[in-house]
């Protein structure tokens, strides 16, 4: 076979080349782990050819090779620079300084070429340089690409300053905008294109919107401020404040919008029914403040209440299902409520789960992270100061005698004596509260009570609310506790204090309740009477149908929920009151006369007796939690209570933010808040299960009035239930119902769920022990390693100059493991060596290209091995690409 | 937003953003603190990155700064040559490693470098005698400062050398439960 012409066979064997060599690289990808050098392998694979070819070939790779390392440099420089500035395995700088102006034409160049198709490229052999990146090339680059990015990424964790991190930030984004767009290509390209440009958008939009989410969150500068004063204790009442205000707006929400607007929008009008008009008896004074400020008169009969609604199956064009709605706003305000509480306990303690390694480094904890450098305010600086050294003292006195604790029996004497004064006290006020309801119940009955007789249980709650939590606080002083656990005694006294005081009132208005039931048939013979006789008097005209009797005239019953409703209004509206008018008198009047008469005064106000009020958090928070309660239970009877309260909390965030700035003082002993409020929660969830059980308590055993409300004229409210399942769904629904509310299918139910608690809470206790062992043998494979370290310190001494060093890699916070990193680190050095004299060479590339041109050739076929050095020489860019393409991903 | 936009162009914002943990606001807010320290000195414009720095008398009197007991070591440790003189970027630089989104380990290696008084990549007995005193004004006794140092080396020196390495800082402060919620700034 002769050889073709010169040109024809240069294009013909590239052509041919070309294949195998996508073959080769194609091998490569699968083969090349193993370290073998491409050259080297093309080699191989061209042997079987003939001879000439073989050698044109080798001249024009040779050639081309040239070109190409030369060509490929500028990406290979920048990985490299970035690479050493990193502080990573590094390659070392092969050539002379990179040429800033050629980098760049060249980097042109080739971007020039990259927009070319790649078959354009076979047309001319000068220019060589055809199809710059091979697919080792590109998984390298996009390797480079995926690395800068990442570490566009994470570029804010480096402990670099500004200027490098900003210099970094700029070449590596130059980076990857220059070579992103290289990875698709053809027809992929574009998309590639277009995907990053979606990518970037993405992030920016996220970003957008993670500043806006930030913005949108009330309150927080407020917060902060509150905060940086007085410590994350007090703030965390606020937070808390917050939080309940988010989860009043959702069930306002709820029942403004499936309720109250349904009714008022498509309800039968004020005035057309009895339930909807005020009697003829209270209609003069039904306008009065007096009247309206107790939640008489015509707010009593306003959609703010039960006893407004109809007991309408549908109301309006939309046939909606009134009684349906509001039975089932009524149980999913409860749903939600507990869901929502539940959830955020949980998301509260997945936070909290790595604690109990406190014990081992009490100093250490207390020297590096007792200062808060949140502190932005001298006198909280100043309490820091005093509570930071009170604890080392506390710490040193602890560390010294931790064996003696001479006034044990003191102590616990006290505490004891403190508990008894306390459950004293409860008792006292529990006392009270009951006599005060029995008495209120008899006032009732009477005509003409006075504005006291009427409020008495109000004013007698407040009051018991105002002074026993102070009262409580300085029993609590005999204790002696840690004051975050001292807050959380605190908290559950007057939790206790509350909850009898709740409970004790619920107990009379049930009595009241269940006496207005025993009344109601009475007046329910009485209604019907007063129609029947009205309808059926003699002396009116037969022929014409009577007019109906004026809905303020017919007489009706005492409507228990309304007047259930009407109790918790009242309640509300007057704790609300107190709690103002306590922070008015209590901490800002009492501010401004400790601050103005200081002046002239025979003592020091400031700092004597008055002084400042400190933020009372224990009775702010069961106050809130209290609060809540009310609402739990009143939102059923009265609908408008949760606008009611949404309005309360709204006003007191802003008040009590403005009474907390002006007029407290931080407290003596600044204490952090633990870390979850869980406390606060768990206090919540347990008022939310004991407010709904009185509620579900009259739905499911006390019949409903007969003349108000939406479930009226029904035996039990869930009737209304029923009623949907048997008319609205159809027959086969209703029966599977029947089947699902079986006790024989409940029973079964209600043990499985047994089971499963039992089953779910073994494995965690189980799960919790394991947790406990291995912290065990973390511990004890720590103290191994202590006493390793130091016997190893002492011995080699040499080893700990690169210690450091291993730490400090490890703070860059850098993704590389150190195996692969050394790894390359000592390729690149033995490749470094290699090209040192390639660098000689190809400096002269020019002189010497010819000479080695014919070195191949002369040589046989089967002396491959040294070719393949040569080649591997003149190429070393190729080889280092391909090694670092091997390294092992990670 | 337009007089806003004149004193960063918008790449050197979505820059800052890029290398702190800060939004585009809070960067711009954190300028205007900084300006706000020494009017006369720094500039409303800085797309040309002017080389100012803001004296350490002034950065420590800031409200976030001022009743730290530690301000001058932070402001040594962020400043470009350890003489507490800050340019804006180190000012962004402090406020973003103590923002409340920067990370455990990034926190832990600037709270080893400001608790080490004298700059050896130690800490030792004399910077934790420092430390100790700062933080009690100097109430607690001799005796009871050396014990305060000696408990600290006990419990979490690792390797026994009678000092703390930034590995050993490290491993403590890994287990400490407060040290995200104190080692923060807000601003």
């Amino acid at each position: 076979m002769s050889p073709p012409p010169k040109g024809m066979e240069v294009e013909g064997d590239r052509s041919g080349r070309r294949s195998s060599r996508k073959q080769a690289h194609k091998a490569e990808g699968l083969v090349g782990k193993h370290g073998a050098q491409p050259g080297q392998k093309e080699r191989v694979r061209g042997s079987p050819r003939p001879r000439s070819p073989q050698r044109k070939q080798t001249e024009f790779r040779i050639c081309r090779e040239e070109l190409r390392g030369q060509e490929r440099s500028p990406a290979m420089r920048t990985g490299e620079s970035r690479r050493k500035r990193d502080g990573r395995a590094s390659f070392k700088e092969q050539r002379a300084s990179p040429k800033k102006d050629k980098k760049v034409l060249r980097k042109e160049e080739r971007w020039k070429k990259l927009k070319k198709p790649r078959s354009l490229s076979l047309a001319s052999s000068t220019s060589g340089v055809e199809s710059p990146y091979s697919e080792e090339e590109l998984a390298q680059i996009l390797e480079q690409v995926e690395e800068k990015k990442k570490l566009i990424a994470t570029m804010r964790n480096k402990p670099w300053p500004m200027a490098k991190k900003l210099t970094e930030l700029r070449e590596a984004q130059e980076f990857v905008e220059k070579y992103e767009g290289a990875l698709g290509k053809g027809k992929g390209k574009r998309l590639y294109a277009y995907r990053m440009l979606m990518a970037k958008k993405w992030v920016k939009f996220k970003r957008d919107f993670d500043n806006f989410k930030t913005q949108c969150i009330p309150w927080e500068m407020k917060i902060k401020d509150i905060e940086s004063h007085f410590g994350s204790s007090v703030a965390s009442y606020f937070i808390f404040l917050r939080w309940m205000y988010g989860v009043n707006l959702v069930l306002f929400g709820l029942i403004f919008g499936l309720v109250i607007i349904p009714e008022v929008l498509m309800g039968v009008p004020y005035g057309s029914i009895p339930r909807k008009t005020v009697p003829r008896a209270e209609e003069e004074k039904a306008m009065d403040f007096s009247v309206l400020w107790d939640f008489e008169g015509y707010i009593k009969y306003s959609a703010l209440f039960y006893g407004y609604y109809n007991n309408q199956r549908t109301i309006g064009w939309l046939r909606y299902r009134l009684p349906m709605a509001y039975f089932m706003v009524g149980i999913s305000v409860f749903g939600y409520s507990l869901m929502i509480v539940i959830r955020s306990m949980a998301s509260n303690t997945q936070g909290s789960t790595s604690e109990g390694e406190s014990d081992n480094f009490t100093f250490s904890f207390k020297m590096f992270t007792s200062w808060d450098y949140l502190i932005g305010n001298s006198e909280t600086a100043d309490n820091k100061y005093a509570s930071i050294t009170t604890s080392f003292k506390e710490s040193i006195v602890d560390e010294q005698e931790s064996n003696k604790e001479e006034n044990i029996h003191l102590t616990r004497f006290l505490r004891i004596l403190a508990n008894f004064l306390i459950i004293c006290c409860l008792c006292g006020s529990g006392y009270l509260i009951y006599f005060v309801v029995k008495r209120s119940q008899e006032f009732s009955k009477m005509q003409n009570v006075s504005w006291y007789e009427r409020n008495e249980v109000e004013i007698v709650m407040s009051l018991l609310g105002m002074f026993c939590p102070p009262l409580f606080e300085t029993i609590a002083a005999l204790e002696n506790y840690h004051p975050r656990i001292g807050l959380k005694w605190q908290l559950g006294r007057i939790f206790a204090l509350f909850l009898g005081n709740l409970y004790t009132f619920l107990l009379a208005l049930m009595d009241d309740v269940h006496l207005k039931l025993s009344n109601e048939a009475t007046i329910k013979n009485i209604t019907h009477w007063t129609l029947f006789n009205y309808y059926n008097s003699s002396g009116w005209n037969e022929s014409v149908p009577r007019p109906p009797l004026h809905p303020a005239d017919v007489p009706r019953g005492s409507c228990w929920e309304t007047a259930v409703g009407i109790e918790f209004m009242r309640l509300t509206v007057s704790d609300m009151l107190v709690t103002y008018i306590t922070i008015l008198l209590g901490d800002f009047l009492r501010a401004c006369f400790v601050r103005f008469m200081n002046y002239c005064w025979c003592w020091d106000l400031e700092a004597g007796f008055p002084s400042y009020a400190e933020f009372d958090i224990s009775g702010n928070v069961l106050g809130l939690i209290f609060n809540q309660g009310m609402i739990w239970m009143g939102s059923f009877y009265a609908p408008g209570l949760v606008g009611i309260n949404v309005l309360r909390l709204l006003t007191s965030m802003y008040f009590q933010c403005w009474a907390v700035m002006s007029s407290n003082v931080p407290h003596e002993r600044v204490f952090k808040a633990s870390r979850s409020n869980n406390f606060y929660m768990a206090l919540l969830l347990l008022v939310l299960f004991l407010s709904l059980l009185p509620v579900a308590y009259t739905i499911m055993s006390l019949p409903p009035s007969f003349d108000c409300g939406p479930f009226s004229g029904k035996n039990r409210m869930y009737d209304v239930l029923q009623e949907t399942i048997e008319n609205d769904f159809p027959t086969f629904l209703g029966k599977i119902f029947a089947f699902l509310a079986n006790p024989g299918l409940i029973i079964p139910a209600i043990l499985l769920m047994f089971l499963a608690i039992y089953y779910l809470n073994s494995v965690s206790k189980s799960l919790s022990r394991a947790n406990a062992q291995l912290r065990k043998k973390i511990q004890a494979l720590r103290e191994v390693e202590k006493s390793h370290k130091s016997v190893k310190n002492r011995a080699t001494d040499r080893d700990s100059g690169d210690t450091p060093k291993s730490s400090k890699n490890s703070t860059q916070l850098q993704i590389t493991k150190p195996e692969p990193a050394s790894h390359s680190a000592s390729q690149s050095q033995f490749l470094d060596k290699k090209a040192q004299d390639t660098g000689t060479t190809s400096s002269a590339s020019g002189t010497l290209l010819p000479a080695s041109q014919h070195l191949p050739g002369s040589q046989p076929p089967g002396v491959k091995p040294d070719s393949g050095k040569l080649q591997s020489r003149t190429h070393p860019w190729r080889s280092a690409s391909g090694k670092s393409a091997q390294r092992p991903p990670h | 937003m337009g007089s806003k936009q004149t004193v960063f162009t918008h790449e050197q914002l979505e820059e800052y953003q890029d290398c702190t943990f800060f939004t585009r606001k809070e960067i711009m807010r954190l300028f205007y603190r900084y300006q706000d320290l020494a009017p006369q000195l720094v500039p409303l414009d800085y797309t040309s990155c002017p080389a100012v720095k803001v004296p350490y008398q002034l950065i420590g009197s800031m409200p976030e700064l001022k009743d730290n007991p530690f301000r001058q070591r932070i402001a040594q440790v962020f400043s470009e040559d350890g003489d507490g003189h800050m340019t804006l970027d180190n000012f962004l630089d402090m406020f973003s490693v103590m923002s409340e989104m920067a990370p455990r380990d990034l926190k832990a290696y600037y709270a080893f470098k400001i608790y080490d008084f004298n700059n050896d990549d130690y800490i030792c007995a004399w910077d934790l005698e420092q430390t100790v005193t700062r933080l009690t004004r100097g109430e607690l006794s001799a005796e009871e400062v050396s014990l305060v140092c000696e408990k600290v080396l006990d419990e979490a020196d690792g390797d026994h050398d009678g000092r703390l390495s930034l590995e050993d800082f490290q491993n403590m402060i890994l287990r400490a439960p407060d040290f995200l919620s104190t080692f923060h700034i807000r601003i």
